[in-house]
């Protein structure tokens, strides 16, 4: 059945996630545990959050001894991108698809399973992204466990080489769309020149990188959009 | 300050910025700007977190501009994300362990 078959695409793009993600939750659990959480706690945290720079935020938050106010603030401005990605997802829904699988979508869009689930053409499957959480939230939610209880046990090394597995991952996302389209290739360039710039640059580069990201997003891709506009037949490419 | 209690409002400012916009845009938005903005958000917002993050996600920034290459050049030979995640991997493993 197709849903078999997408679930099970999902799961294959998904173990790359997966790992990826045990690496980076590795660093973060040494983080959790350097301010006093319990592996339970960190676990929880992953859980129920499944966002790193998010996690990192709100684990700051915590050591700062912050009201729960500020730490609702910290994580809407640190997390505000997933916001963005949501409204992309929501375009790319079947309206046949039920209501539920909305709900349940949404828990896990993160930039790497939101990067896997849009790069497919068409309307956006429930049973490819729930693939791609099937290896995701263990690998999230073990890793950040396993870094609070071993810390340092794993070699540098190996985390080194894990931690740009999502980076690769993105990269198989934006090359093959901006392989066919110059307007994308002509973005990408745009953005990494821009994304650079802004991590050097007085002022800007003291912003978070979460902030960085949804500034240089909403401008590059405005101005995309403003320039070279799709046709409705584009809107799958 | 209870530790769950933090954990909790996380958690639950996570899930609404993400279910929201999900479960509001029901209907297809009609704007061509709006349509257009958002099929490049995808795009832009990936190259903005790659680059130059990617250079100090490594021990050094040499392997991580390493992986960056290859991981350009396998992705637009057609590897698929897995393949492409492994390439980037293999070259800074190997590199980190002759070189640095």
């Amino acid at each position: 059945m197709d849903r078999k078959r997408e679930y099970l695409q999902g799961v294959r793009d998904g173990v790359p996630i997966g790992l990826g993600y045990f690496a980076v939750s590795f660093s973060l659990g040494i983080m959790a545990k350097n301010i006093g959480l319990t592996p339970l706690q960190a676990a929880v945290m992953s859980l129920l959050n499944n966002a790193s720079a998010g996690e990192y935020m709100g684990l700051t938050m915590i050591a700062a001894g912050a009201t729960y106010w500020e730490m609702a603030l910290a994580t809407l401005i640190t997390n505000a991108r997933y916001l963005l990605m949501s409204c992309a997802m929501s375009q790319r829904m079947d309206p046949a698809v039920p209501f539920q699988h909305r709900l349940f979508m949404s828990f896990d869009i993160t930039d790497e399973l939101f990067g896997i689930t849009i790069a497919r053409p068409g309307y956006l499957s429930p049973w490819y992204m729930y693939g791609g959480m099937t290896p995701a939230i263990p690998g999230w939610m073990i890793g950040t466990a396993l870094g609070t209880l071993a810390g340092s046990l794993l070699p540098l090394r190996v985390v080194s080489a894990f931690s740009v597995a999502l980076y690769g991952m993105f990269i198989a996302i934006f090359i093959p769309p901006a392989r066919k389209d110059k307007v994308i290739a002509v973005l990408v360039v745009l953005a990494f020149a821009a994304s650079w710039a802004f991590s050097v640059l007085p002022m800007v580069s003291a912003l978070s990188d979460g902030t960085r990201t949804i500034i240089l997003t909403v401008a590059l891709s405005a101005g995309a959009a403003a320039l070279f506009p799709r046709k409705e037949e584009e809107a799958d490419a | 300050m209870n530790v769950y209690l933090y954990i909790l409002v996380m958690a639950g400012v996570s899930y609404a910025i993400r279910a929201i916009p999900m479960t509001v845009f029901r209907k297809p938005i009609k704007s061509r700007f709006i349509q257009s903005f958002l099929f490049y958000v995808p795009y832009v917002t990936l190259a903005v977190m790659t680059f130059p993050a990617i250079l100090h996600a490594t021990q050094s920034q040499l392997s991580g501009a390493a992986a960056l290459a290859v991981g350009l050049v396998a992705a637009w030979l057609g590897a698929d994300l897995f393949k492409t995640a492994v390439a980037c991997c293999a070259v800074v493993f190997i590199l980190e362990f002759f070189v640095v």
